[in-house]
Formats: structure tokens, C-alpha cells, sequence
């Protein structure tokens, strides 16, 4: 599990997160929504160590404080795929997926970390891209390569504990079909019991049909946290977002529109 | 990554070392036989002081000579792998935190107050007021570009107080030219477009030595420089320390580049435009970059320094003048191919 216990993160007198508490289990995709603004991309910055709460809060990997990790120790075991990645130099697919062993060995990859590489490839249909200049892949094209990299990261389950895998706004650049794609290879990673993952996404639609645990943030606070009934509400997406949702089921799924 | 065509190219790049090299010791003012370099070479093996004027020449001023392009060359293009991996920036020079500038300012200084107070030229005088000169801007450079909110200094806050204060020190540059007397205002203009008329065994032991050692820490680096190249942020997750990054990289850049400035004055282009070169042959890994920087740097520099010697024989062509004319053309071409993007 990961956990986030009371944090607030201040920056120029502007309370970005306010006393924030939220546990994110494992085996189940956690997704955090909210309007923009709300303080997701803060939250994921704090939860990965980025940056440090100001107040007295803490960040929870199992049961160990996030500050007894090294950098190089977290690295291992959590992956983040961040938003607008930009390469400053021309690089080969391969290289770009090779980045996420880099926790892994010193000097020169192993075999292990070709296989993760390779597979973590073949997972996100990139492997025929492997040759190719980054550079001048399409923007989802481009995605997908980091879906591999991060998930080339933390391929091999740790000895003792959780892999977490962090995603913020992973659908950005991908047309539907892909995001879709993603949503059902990232479900189907759960059969894992020892996999978190915590992912920001801004399609409540999306979120409602793959979500397990839903986080709405709104200014910074909780809104609302629990499964698709409790926090797409009504009241809560018209207190967000100021819109006035019309909500229909259909057999298992659940459906959101504006007016 | 393909280690095989990396070899390929680093095997490559030492034939053409030993190749420019030989050419380098042999032609000259005075153009010198194999013979007498293997001859003068085992003389001073055997401590045999009975040498020949030519065998003389050969171990005094061309091997120095050629051994201190090989450094110097290989320290500016590394200088320039790392600054440009640094900073994220494919148009960075290794100067660009101020050092050579700085390093400049120091020298013309020399050069001007030298002759109003009577400093004695000696063999140090320079190198140390060039040093002195590089490490002070430079740390001008650093003070400057911390936040005052956070104290951190970001990479775009250094490199435009790199460009600032670079600036800065080249108008000083100017204005001890602009009121320098003549034969000062020509050591002043000489040793700002680089000269390795200087080299000696002193020069050769002490930018050698700190080549190697920056060399081999920045080849330790080389794999957090790439994964640099997704964002600091990024690098961050893949569990690389990034504070500590910055601080090798630049205090390694820093004592290169203001030991190679200090002897042999400013040489550009070289440290932006072998990175380059490198990159179109076999893309961005910064092991290669680096490793096989070090060989096509000092491949440049020993050649266009046996230009600079010939072209205008017996006299000399400062060495800057050569790398940009020769340089810049080949540049230009390489950057309009196609296989080059960004």
C-alpha cells in the first residue's frame, strides 16, 4: 500500500494540497481526478519525493516513511511516468526503454535487463520501433515508449514488498483506441496483489469504467475518495467542476454527460 | 546498445589519431625524418644526450607539442559533451559558465599590468593569472545564479548568468585591448584565438594529468548524463542523485577547461562541434560521446594545430583561426543532412 498521511504543500503562500490523507492499495487501479488546478500533479510530485511536504505530513511506501529511501533505493521498486517528456538529443528507441534498468546495474546492462526491456516493448506494441530515432516518433508513439520504460523499471517483482508505478495523465497524446489500450494493459498488470498503481487521469468516463478507488481532489483538498457511485456523484462533480452531469447506467457501466 | 559499432568507430577515430600525430611531430618549421624521431626517441630512452639538432627539436617542442594538442583537444570536446548533457543543450560550449572568458580577462590583465608594473614573465605568471581569471568568473557565475528564494541554482538560471557574465568579462577583454599598447594589444588578440606555441614538458605533465582524472570521473557519470537527457525530474526517478550530478559535472568541467585555458589561451568551437559529429555517427549514449570525444577532439585539435603551423611557415596562425574556418564549414554541412535531427 501507499499512503499519504496530513500533507500539505505550500509554495509563495498558496496552499497547493491541504492536510491531505489518501491510501492507495495494491491489486486495484487508483486513479486520481479533479479539475485543473487541483493540486493532482502536486500530490504525484509529493508521493514520489519530488518535493517535501511543508507541514508535518508523511508519504507511506508499505509501512516505511518515503525519507528512509535513498533516491537509488526508490528507484527500484516505484516508477513514475511524468508529463511533457521532451529528449534534449536524439536517442534510439531502445535506449530511451534501456533508462528504466538504469536503477538496476552499474556499467553495462545484463541479460535481465535486456528481457525486461524486450518484454516491456512487446507489451506496449513498441518492440518493431526499437531501432528507431525517438525523435521522430508521433506523440503517441512517443507515449508508449515511455509506458515501456517505466514499466521496464520495475519489471521484476522486489524480494520482499510492493513495485509501485506512478502515472500522471498517461492518456495525453493517445487517441481513444490506445487509451483504452492502455487502460486494459495496465488492469490486466494488477493480477499482481503486490502492484500499486496510481494514476491521474482527466476522463471521468475513463475513470469510471476502470477505476477500483477513485480520489476526486477539489482546491487542493479531498473531495471525496471510495469507488464510482460514492465519488461521481452528482453533487460532488456539479461542487468540482461547476458542471451539471447527467448519469446513466447501463447493465454493469456507468456513464457520464454534460449539458 | 550496439557496443560492436561503438568499437567500430573508437577503433576508427585511434588509427586517424596516430596517423595526425605522426604528421604532427614530422612536418613543422622544420620538417623532421621517422628516422630521427625514432632515433631521438630512443636516444632519450637510454638518457643518451648526444642528440642531433632535429632530434632535439623533435623531443623539446613537437612532442610536447603533440601531446599537449592530444589533451588539450580531448578535454575541450569532452568539456563540451558534458556541458551540452548538463544542460540539457545542444548550442552549449564548455566555456559557458564563464571559465575561459573569465580565463581571458585574466590573461589580458596579465598582459597589460604585467608591463606597468614590471611583473617578471615567467614560465607561471600567465597560466596563473589565466587560472585565477577562469575559476573566478566562474564562481561569479554560480554565486549569481542562486535563487534567492530556494537556494538552488536551476540550469536555465546558469546558463543565462553564464551568458551575462561571459559577456561581461569579454567587454573587459576589449577595453584592456582598446588601452593597451601595441605589442600588448597583439599578445592579448594572440592569446584569445589560442596558441599552443607554448607547449612544454611542464604544460604537457600538468593538463595531461588533469585530462585523465576529469576523464575518468566524468566516464563514471555517463550513464546519469543520460538519463538527463528525459528531464531532471525524470533522471530523479530513475534514481540518480541530482544534485550531485551537477556538482561533479561542473567542478570536472570547470578544472579541465580553466587548466587547458589557463596554458594554452581560448580555443573555440572545437568543445561544440565534436559532440555533434559524434552524435550523427552514432546517436547520444554519453559513454561513447565521451570516450570517443577524447579521441576526435585531440584528432581537431593536432590537426588544425599542424595548419596553424604550416600555413604560413615559419610563421604561425593562432590555432582558434584554424578550428573556425576549417570548422565552421564542416559544421554547417553536417548540421543540414539529414540524418540529423532535433
Amino acid at each position: 500500500m501507499l499512503s499519504a498521511k496530513n500533507i500539505t504543500y505550500t509554495i509563495d503562500g498558496k496552499t497547493l494540497l491541504d492536510d491531505v490523507s489518501v491510501n492507495f492499495e495494491a491489486g486495484k487501479l487508483n486513479l486520481i481526478i479533479g479539475p485543473n488546478g487541483a493540486g493532482k500533479s502536486t500530490l504525484v510530485k509529493v508521493i514520489c519525493n519530488q518535493v517535501q511536504p511543508s507541514g508535518k505530513g508523511t508519504i507511506y511506501y508499505g509501512d516505511k516513511d518515503v525519507r528512509t529511501f535513498s533516491i537509488a533505493e526508490l528507484a527500484r521498486i516505484r516508477s513514475v511516468l511524468s508529463q511533457n517528456i521532451e529528449l534534449a538529443f536524439p536517442l534510439k528507441v531502445s535506449e530511451v526503454v534501456m533508462m528504466g534498468r538504469y536503477p538496476h546495474f552499474t556499467g553495462k546492462p545484463g541479460p535481465k535487463d535486456e528481457a525486461a526491456c524486450e518484454e516491456a516493448m512487446r507489451f506496449f506494441d513498441v518492440l518493431d520501433m526499437a531501432g528507431r530515432n525517438y525523435m521522430t516518433l508521433s506523440g503517441g508513439e512517443k507515449q508508449r515508449v515511455h509506458f515501456a520504460r517505466v514499466l521496464a523499471q520495475i519489471w521484476y517483482k522486489p524480494a520482499e514488498g510492493c513495485r509501485y508505478l506512478v502515472l500522471d495523465e498517461p492518456l495525453t497524446f493517445l487517441d481513444v483506441r490506445y487509451q483504452f489500450d492502455f487502460m486494459n494493459k495496465v488492469t490486466s498488470l494488477l493480477k499482481d496483489e503486490n502492484l500499486v498503481v496510481v494514476g491521474v487521469v482527466h476522463d471521468l468516463n475513463l475513470a469510471a469504467k476502470f477505476a477500483g478507488h477513485i480520489v476526486l481532489l477539489h482546491q487542493g483538498k479531498v473531495l471525496s475518495a471510495g469507488n464510482r457511485e460514492q465519488v461521481l456523484s452528482k453533487e460532488n462533480i456539479r461542487a468540482a467542476y461547476g458542471l451539471e452531469p447527467v448519469i446513466h447506467h447501463d447493465k454493469d457501466e456507468m456513464y457520464l454527460f454534460f449539458r | 546498445m550496439d557496443n560492436k559499432q561503438y568499437r567500430g568507430t573508437s577503433f576508427i577515430l585511434l588509427i586517424l589519431l596516430v596517423i595526425v600525430l605522426l604528421l604532427s611531430m614530422k612536418y613543422g618549421a622544420v620538417n623532421i625524418s621517422l628516422d630521427e624521431i625514432f632515433s631521438g626517441f630512443s636516444k632519450w630512452l637510454h638518457n643518451n644526450e648526444n642528440m642531433t639538432l632535429n632530434e632535439r627539436i623533435f623531443l623539446q617542442i613537437r612532442l610536447p607539442r603533440a601531446l599537449l594538442c592530444i589533451f588539450v583537444g580531448a578535454t575541450l570536446a569532452v568539456g563540451g559533451v558534458l556541458m551540452q548533457a548538463l544542460f540539457r543543450n545542444p548550442i552549449v560550449e564548455p566555456g559557458l559558465v564563464g571559465t575561459s572568458s573569465g580565463a581571458a580577462f585574466g590573461a589580458a590583465l596579465y598582459f597589460v599590468m604585467g608591463a606597468t608594473f614590471k611583473v617578471n614573465a615567467g614560465e607561471w605568471t600567465l597560466p596563473l593569472a589565466a587560472c585565477a581569471g577562469g575559476i573566478l568568473s566562474t564562481a561569479f557565475v554560480f554565486m549569481l545564479s542562486q535563487s534567492k528564494q530556494t537556494g538552488k541554482s536551476s540550469i536555465v538560471a546558469l546558463l543565462l548568468t553564464g551568458i551575462a557574465i561571459n559577456a561581461l568579462f569579454m567587454s573587459g577583454v576589449g577595453f584592456l585591448s582598446y588601452i593597451a599598447r601595441d605589442p600588448q594589444a597583439r599578445s592579448i588578440t594572440f592569446w584569445n584565438l589560442g596558441t599552443l606555441s607554448g607547449a612544454s614538458w611542464h604544460s604537457v605533465i600538468i593538463i595531461g594529468t588533469s585530462t585523465v582524472i576529469c576523464i575518468a570521473i566524468a566516464l563514471r557519470y555517463a550513464r546519469h548524463l543520460n538519463a538527463l537527457m528525459i528531464g531532471e525530474e525524470e533522471a530523479q526517478y530513475l534514481g540518480i542523485n541530482i544534485k550531485k550530478l551537477k556538482a561533479v559535472i561542473l567542478l570536472v568541467n570547470v578544472v579541465m577547461v580553466a587548466t587547458a585555458t589557463a596554458f594554452v589561451g581560448v580555443i573555440s568551437f572545437v568543445g561544440l562541434i565534436v559532440p555533434h559529429l559524434l552524435r550523427m555517427i552514432n546517436g547520444s549514449d554519453n559513454r561513447f560521446l565521451i570516450r570517443n570525444g577524447a579521441l576526435l577532439g585531440a584528432i581537431l585539435l593536432s590537426a588544425a594545430d599542424l595548419v596553424a603551423r604550416m600555413a604560413l611557415r615559419p610563421a604561425e596562425l593562432p590555432i582558434g583561426i584554424v578550428t573556425s574556418i576549417i570548422g565552421v564549414p564542416v559544421f554547417i554541412v553536417l548540421l543540414r543532412s539529414k540524418n540529423y535531427f532535433f
